[in-house]
């Protein structure tokens, strides 16, 4: 614990990063819970979706952050991490469905009886309880991480090769997911959720606990990765980021730091997408189209490669901005992001964070 | 001699790339404590050989032992490194933005995996071990400062000292004063004499001046084999080693 507050002394951006999560958690149960409905301080269901879905897109953009910052592994495949730990979360969902279902089917999804299908595959066994559910939204993109990791770090796969293969790995699930018969409801994906634990997703009082949880999973992540990034494995990392091959020069098993890394990286974007689906309401293959990957790093890049509380400030700023634009000027959007991303790289090589006169050291 | 006097033994090794032979039956012995020289024109094969030597490159035949009991061609790199081979390489390759004294730190002999690296902490005597390298290296006053911020010649010393937190028995040393200014080529030669005699050390190089100041003995290497070993005035009135490298 001492350890904690000494790392956090000397993380400025970091503490800034957990006030706001803070005043996040205390004001929005406050603002929807005891103001009345039309009063300026009671944030509408639509407002509390978006700050949600902010905060997911900042977990996953602390997890990019985490492998590309200080790992220099520079992965476009996060999408699909964060989509499998979605799609683990919209299972448990579905299976709280029952029979208010369409179909009314005790067991089985509304897709699955519209294919005709008699049983429950094995795949989704267990997934009716909730704490299995949780534990496969870790595992699930953690040991996809583990294999896919393992098989391209060992064989020295790096820098473009990597990325591009991260890329394909996104798009290869994607195509997947998309099949009827792969048993995910295709290209609809899951939707119409009822209850999380017994809490009807309708009530404000869920969507608040929903958000809460939100902010203190991002919290908890955004310190795993500053405690990870500040301890000797940390200096390791970059060391690998900077120099990969005179580090194994050094004697570190490179491959493994990487690989761990990678995997929790992995863990914390399938969380941020387990906490998503509930929020937004629903998961479908388009999840893991491949330029939601590069979004994520337009996001880390904006914010500020390699400093944690950076990535997320760009994760909410530039979904703030793309929530305006695509509401304001939609056909501009697209154009806007493209110029962002390059005017960042070119004029602003440590992102927004770069801006605020430094007094920490973050690198 | 006898087999155990050496630290490092190759033997009729031989490298080829698309048929180029980079080493050609190369046997080369290095002893204890010794401060080896090796010269040789470019495409002689000295950076394969200690490509050889830490793993990174395998020979198609002949053999490499660390001492009488490591045999080379079996290991891993990070295996090599951790049985006492440290290597420096030609360009200078320090961790850039971490800070000198970091630098030090990672390169602290002991466990490298994962999860005890994690845990780890500085005790008290891996504390007073990086002080005394940077002391020898001359760069306490510079600790906490990032290794970018150092002169060409500081990043080689800077790198020397990683090199020296490993404890390593034998040290490879790639081009030590390419670059250098006068000053820090003699400040390098002195490091390295002081180094060796606890050290084995093997040094690559070009400047004839530097290897004249600090070889006891001298290897020469042309088209991947021994041309001639001797004392530095030996090789140098060699008739071979004149037709071959020194010229005029």
């Amino acid at each position: 614990m001492s350890r904690v507050f000494a790392v956090l002394k000397a993380d400025r951006g970091g503490l800034c990063l957990l006030g706001l999560l803070a005043v996040l958690a205390l004001g929005v149960p406050m603002s929807v819970l005891l103001t009345p409905p039309g009063s300026a301080l009671h944030l509408s269901p639509y407002v509390l979706t978006l700050v949600g879905k902010y905060l997911c897109y900042g977990m996953l953009a602390l997890a990019v952050d985490l492998i590309w910052g200080y790992c220099g592994i520079l992965s476009l495949g996060h999408a699909a991490f964060f989509s499998l730990g979605g799609y683990a979360m919209g299972m448990y969902l579905m299976r709280q469905i029952g029979t208010r279902g369409v179909y009314g089917d005790p067991i089985l999804p509304d897709f699955m009886v519209f294919l005709n299908w008699k049983s429950l595959p094995w795949f989704w066994l267990g997934f009716d309880d909730f704490w299995y559910a949780a534990v496969m939204i870790a595992l699930v993109p953690g040991l996809l991480a583990l294999v896919f990791g393992w098989l391209a770090f060992r064989s020295r796969v790096t820098g473009v090769y990597l990325s591009i293969i991260t890329q394909a790995l996104s798009y290869a699930l994607m195509l997947a997911f998309f099949r009827n018969d792969m048993g995910f409801g295709g290209n609809n994906g899951f939707t119409d959720f009822k209850d999380l634990l017994g809490f009807s997703l309708q009530n404000p009082a869920t969507r608040v606990a929903l958000l809460v949880a939100t902010t203190a999973l991002l919290a908890l992540s955004y310190l795993t990765c500053r405690l990870l990034v500040m301890s000797r494995a940390g200096r390791v990392i970059r060391a690998v980021r900077d120099a990969e091959s005179r580090t194994r020069f050094l004697g570190y098993p490179v491959e493994s730091y990487k690989l761990w890394v990678f995997v929790l990286s992995a863990v914390i974007a399938g969380i941020a997408g387990a906490l998503y689906v509930p929020q937004v309401g629903i998961i479908n293959p388009s999840e893991f189209a491949p330029i939601n990957s590069i979004e994520v790093v337009i996001w880390v890049a904006v914010g500020g490669r390699g400093t944690l509380f950076g990535a997320v400030a760009g994760a909410i700023l530039v979904n703030y901005a793309k929530t305006y634009f695509t509401g304001a000027l939609p056909e501009v959007w697209l154009y806007a992001l493209g110029a962002l991303f390059v005017l960042v790289t070119m004029f602003l090589p440590r992102g927004l964070v770069g801006l605020v006169p430094a007094g920490h050291k973050s690198r | 001699m006898t087999e155990r006097d050496h630290i490092l033994y190759l033997e009729h090794l031989t490298v080829s790339f698309d048929g180029f032979k980079a080493l050609n039956n190369l046997t080369l012995y290095v002893e204890p404590g010794e401060l080896r020289c090796i010269i040789g024109p470019n495409g002689a094969g000295k950076t394969t050989m200690m490509d050889v030597v830490t793993g990174k490159t395998r020979p198609d035949s002949g053999t490499a032992w660390f001492g009488s009991r490591l045999d080379l061609l079996t290991m891993t790199e990070p295996q090599i490194a951790r049985a006492g081979i440290g290597r420096k390489f030609q360009k200078p390759t320090v961790f850039e933005y971490l800070t000198v004294f970091e630098n030090l730190e990672l390169a602290l002999a002991g466990s490298r995996s994962f999860w005890h690296v994690l845990r780890a902490r500085l005790s008290g005597a891996e504390h007073d071990r990086v002080a005394e390298v940077l002391e020898v290296i001359g760069l306490t006053d510079r600790q906490t400062e990032l290794a970018r911020t150092l002169a060409h010649g500081q990043k080689q010393w800077l790198e020397i000292g990683m090199l020296l937190m490993q404890q390593p028995e034998l040290l490879l040393v790639d081009e030590p004063v390419a670059g250098m200014t006068p000053q820090e080529t003699e400040r390098t030669a002195e490091l390295l004499v002081s180094l060796a005699g606890k050290h084995s050390v093997v040094v690559v190089e070009h400047d004839m001046d530097f290897v004249r100041s600090i070889a006891r003995r001298v290897t020469v290497l042309h088209e991947g084999s021994v041309l001639a070993e001797g004392s530095m005035d030996d090789v140098q009135n060699d008739q071979r080693v004149v037709d071959v490298y020194l010229g005029a």
